[in-house]
């Protein structure tokens, strides 16, 4: 084994009364990658935040390269060659790359020699690792891969031997993803140690050479990634064994709930987003739509939930046309048993600032089950919320906590709570397990099959294949607006990924 | 010719009108920039011209009063710094406890020190800034158009009307050229990059708060030094609100400033000059009209004319490292 990187000894670490980091043992070998996987809230986020200055461990040490480290400050996790690119980017939007990458390295105080310095060192690292990004580009102007590869070159430009991801993958695309493991893994090749913070066990699984896994605030094992399953770590990260494909009977599909015809759906600057789509959705069947994020789908899913204008063609829900000029009210949807569990749940699905109770009878709040006269009946609200929190194990379990004190998949669930308990004929689902952990994706994909067996209609739009495949009777795969193949819950991996890609698309239009 | 020469004096107290506004507004552009609302300028403003005032009238100094006058009014900054960057208080009401504060004790110590009813004794020579007259300006004050330009508009105003005008481009090149720019525009934008970095976030706020000190306490002592002979209470009457409004209006950048508090200091040129004497075809019109005439075009220019303005991004909320 390579001489260890990083070492961390009986690293305590406490917030008030919640104990993030016990007695964390780890050693990361140089010139490795090595991921640290956990639920949310596991601790991984603060140990690392610890390594690089941002908080004080309460008790344990930190060696270096085998030396005793003092990391008091980002400063001083600096000075040692560690850098850390954030989950949420640490970038100034309308600085330039060179200005961000610069910022707080600069050498001299009038800037002309850090910005000639900076030049050439971006140009040395886009030949050394293919890290190619126009220096003066401004931030907000780039895509999310791109800023991310901004932070990389900060790092890298400070110097870093040894680089920390948290959660790299959560705003990329697969396509930027697979980009960025490339490039981590030539980082790799050329000696960085890379400790990457995931809760994506496929990632751990491509990419890793070791693997410790986190739950509670303890470390509970370390792997090699060769030798060690998808299955072992899920049951590592939660403590039981989990689910990871949801079993299910067959389909047994009724009528035609929901059928969309002829639909195109354009955005705000007038870019036809959606174009001429047509699909029917039976009761019964989960409807699958697979696809990279951005092929039109968040507009197709806005259209159908009467949030978003369409252009042309027609949308039935039981028989009935849908007014899509925008002035249908997504209430009277709502009336007539279409609920729609929105991809963003913190800007469309909730309001984060209000407390869980209110959440779960968003939009449902004119029901006289909730009103007392013209009052709302708060008790009737809360006895409600209880019920529902014990149902889908919502925790914590106190409806009177404010929603943004909630983890990412128990909002979730406040919000499938909501919309599937009012019983809707058809159910619109965005991306259902965005930044959930893998124990609530368990419950929710149960969840999603049981309303199918109910008879009810589903659509699930996801940029996860994997849970596309293990929920959908019907693939439908979007490419430029457009769906651009059909296929049954069998198909492979890389006969959807082509598709995805526009491949077949391509070669049927020659 | 006499038109010519209305509109050259015309022109001539814009400049003397907008310059409070602009050391004001320039004074503000470093603290919003760094992402600290300051609604207190006006009250640092006050403080100044007190101070300023004070000191040059007991120690018979102009230059000691402007130190003066900007030791307070830093002093002020940096109370607001210690409630809004160390405890994380709300801004706003720490800026308008600081215009309360500025009003208050400036009418109060001024009559326990001076017992003049809140002034400050009148300014003799040798206390106040006084006008510097370019070489030459007398030779060809005569000459037509040249002559009245040079001699009045440019020549014959004090050293702090130059200071003024060259704060300008030297903000510009702080901001825009120099390290400590860089990183005060980063910190108003995203103080978490900067923190990440390996700066401290309440250091250079604290620095970007010093920079608005010292440019208030110029302005302050510009009014009470240079414009009047003396402080009078509540001499700042709303200056440091349309410095806010011209930053605004300027969108946040140096040489826009510029011409924003010049379009003000224009307006209260005009309403000066125009009371009194009767507008064609209109006729005449009441001076209360004429008076409240610049602020009615604030609020036209800041409603419909700037477009889309982006505050600094950071702007207003205190920093707290997130868990």
């Amino acid at each position: 084994m390579a001489q260890a990187a990083i070492e961390l000894i009986g690293i305590n670490k406490s917030f008030g009364a919640v104990r993030a980091n016990r007695d964390i043992n780890l050693e990361i070998a140089r010139g490795t990658i090595h991921g640290i996987v956990g639920e949310n809230g596991a601790g991984k986020s603060t140990l690392m935040s610890i390594l690089y200055g941002f908080y004080q461990a309460d008790s344990g040490e930190i060696r270096v390269g085998g030396q005793p480290a003092a990391i008091k400050t980002p400063n001083d996790a600096i000075a040692l060659g560690i850098g850390m690119v954030h989950q949420h980017f640490m970038l100034v939007d309308n600085f330039s790359v060179l200005e961000n990458v610069i910022l707080g390295a600069e050498s001299d105080a009038l800037l002309k020699k850090s910005i000639a310095k900076a030049r050439s060192e971006l140009e040395r690292l886009e030949r050394e690792y293919g890290l190619e990004v126009d220096p003066d580009a401004i931030i907000e102007e780039l895509p999310v891969g791109l800023q991310q590869r901004v932070e990389i070159l900060k790092a890298l430009y400070r110097g870093a031997e040894i680089l920390i991801l948290d959660e790299p993958t959560g705003v990329l695309t697969p396509a930027e993803a697979d980009h960025l493991f490339r490039i981590l893994k030539q980082l790799k090749n050329q000696g960085k140690t890379v400790v990457l913070i995931t809760h994506k066990l496929r990632e751990i699984m491509d990419i890793t050479d070791t693997v410790s896994v986190m739950r509670q605030g303890t470390m509970v094992a370390t792997r090699e990634t060769a030798k060690t399953t998808v299955e072992e770590l899920a049951e590592l990260m939660v403590g039981r064994r989990v689910l990871l494909r949801v079993e299910k009977g067959e389909a047994e599909a009724g009528g035609v709930k929901l059928a969309v015809k002829n639909l195109t759906v354009k955005d705000t600057r007038g870019v036809t987003m959606v174009d001429d789509i047509s699909f029917d959705i039976r009761a019964g069947e989960i409807v699958g739509i697979a696809g990279v994020a951005g092929n039109g789908q968040s507009e197709l899913l806005e259209a159908i939930s009467g949030i978003r204008r369409a252009v042309s063609g027609s949308v039935m829900l039981d028989g009935k046309p849908i007014d899509l000029t925008g002035a249908a009210d997504p209430g009277e949807l709502r009336d007539r048993g279409l609920a729609h569990v929105p991809e963003d749940r913190h800007h469309v699905g909730l309001v984060l600032a209000f407390e869980e109770n209110e959440n779960s009878i968003l939009g449902y709040h004119d029901d006289p089950r909730y009103l007392k006269g013209p009052f709302l009946n708060i008790d009737a609200i809360r006895n409600d919320a209880k019920d529902k929190i014990a149902k889908y194990d919502i925790r914590p379990t106190d409806c009177r906590l404010k929603t943004a004190n909630f983890s990412g998949g128990n909002q979730q669930k406040i919000v499938l709570a909501r919309e599937m308990e009012q019983d809707p004929g058809v159910l619109i689902v965005g991306q259902p397990t965005r930044g959930v952990d893998v124990g609530a994706i368990e419950f929710i994909h149960k969840r999603l099959i049981a309303m199918r067996d109910q008879g009810k209609a589903v659509l699930v739009v996801s940029v996860e294949l994997d849970e596309i495949r293990s929920l959908s009777d019907r693939i439908l795969v979007m490419f430029a607006g457009r769906i651009v193949g059909e296929r049954g819950p069998e198909a492979t991996e890389g006969e959807l990924g082509l598709l995805m890609a526009g491949v077949e698309h391509q070669e049927a239009a020659e | 010719m006499d038109v010519f020469n209305a509109i050259v004096q015309t022109l001539d107290s814009t400049i003397r009108l907008s310059v409070p506004l602009l050391l004001a507004c320039l004074a503000g552009l470093y603290s919003e920039r760094a992402g600290i609302f300051d609604i207190g300028l006006e009250g640092k403003m006050l403080v100044g011209a007190f101070a300023g005032a004070a000191a040059a009238s007991v120690f018979h100094s102009a230059f000691l009063g402007l130190g003066m006058a900007i030791l307070i009014s830093v002093a002020f900054a940096m109370i607001h710094g210690f409630a809004s960057i160390t405890h994380r208080g709300n801004q706003i009401v720490s800026g308008v406890a600081i215009n309360f504060i500025a009003a208050g004790s400036t009418i109060i110590l001024g009559q326990a020190w001076f017992q003049q009813g809140g002034r400050t004794p009148a300014l003799q020579p040798g206390e106040r800034f006084e006008a510097i007259i370019w070489p030459g300006a007398d030779a060809i004050h005569d000459v037509p158009i040249i002559g009245p330009i040079y001699a009045e508009l440019l020549s014959g105003h004090s050293i702090l009307v130059y200071l003024a005008f060259l704060m300008v481009p030297f903000t510009w090149w702080v901001l825009f050229r120099t390290r400590f720019g860089l990183r005060l525009r980063a910190v108003g934008e995203n103080p978490a990059a900067v923190d990440t970095a390996g700066i401290s976030v309440a250091w250079l706020r604290y620095r970007a708060l010093i920079c608005t000190g010292i440019l208030t306490g110029i302005a302050g002592a510009y009014l009470s030094m240079v414009q009047n002979g003396g402080f009078v209470k509540d001499m700042t009457a709303g200056k440091g609100y349309i410095a806010l409004a011209a930053l605004i209006f300027a969108k946040w950048k140096p040489v826009n400033a510029m011409f924003a508090c010049l379009l003000f200091g224009f307006l209260d040129a005009l309403s000066i000059r125009l009371q009194g004497s009767p507008l064609p075809i209109i006729g005449k019109v009441p001076v209360q009209f004429m008076q409240a005439l610049p602020y009615i075009l604030t609020v036209i220019l800041l409603a419909g004319f700037i477009g889309k303005a982006i505050p600094p991004r950071a702007g207003g909320v205190p920093y707290v490292k997130e868990r």
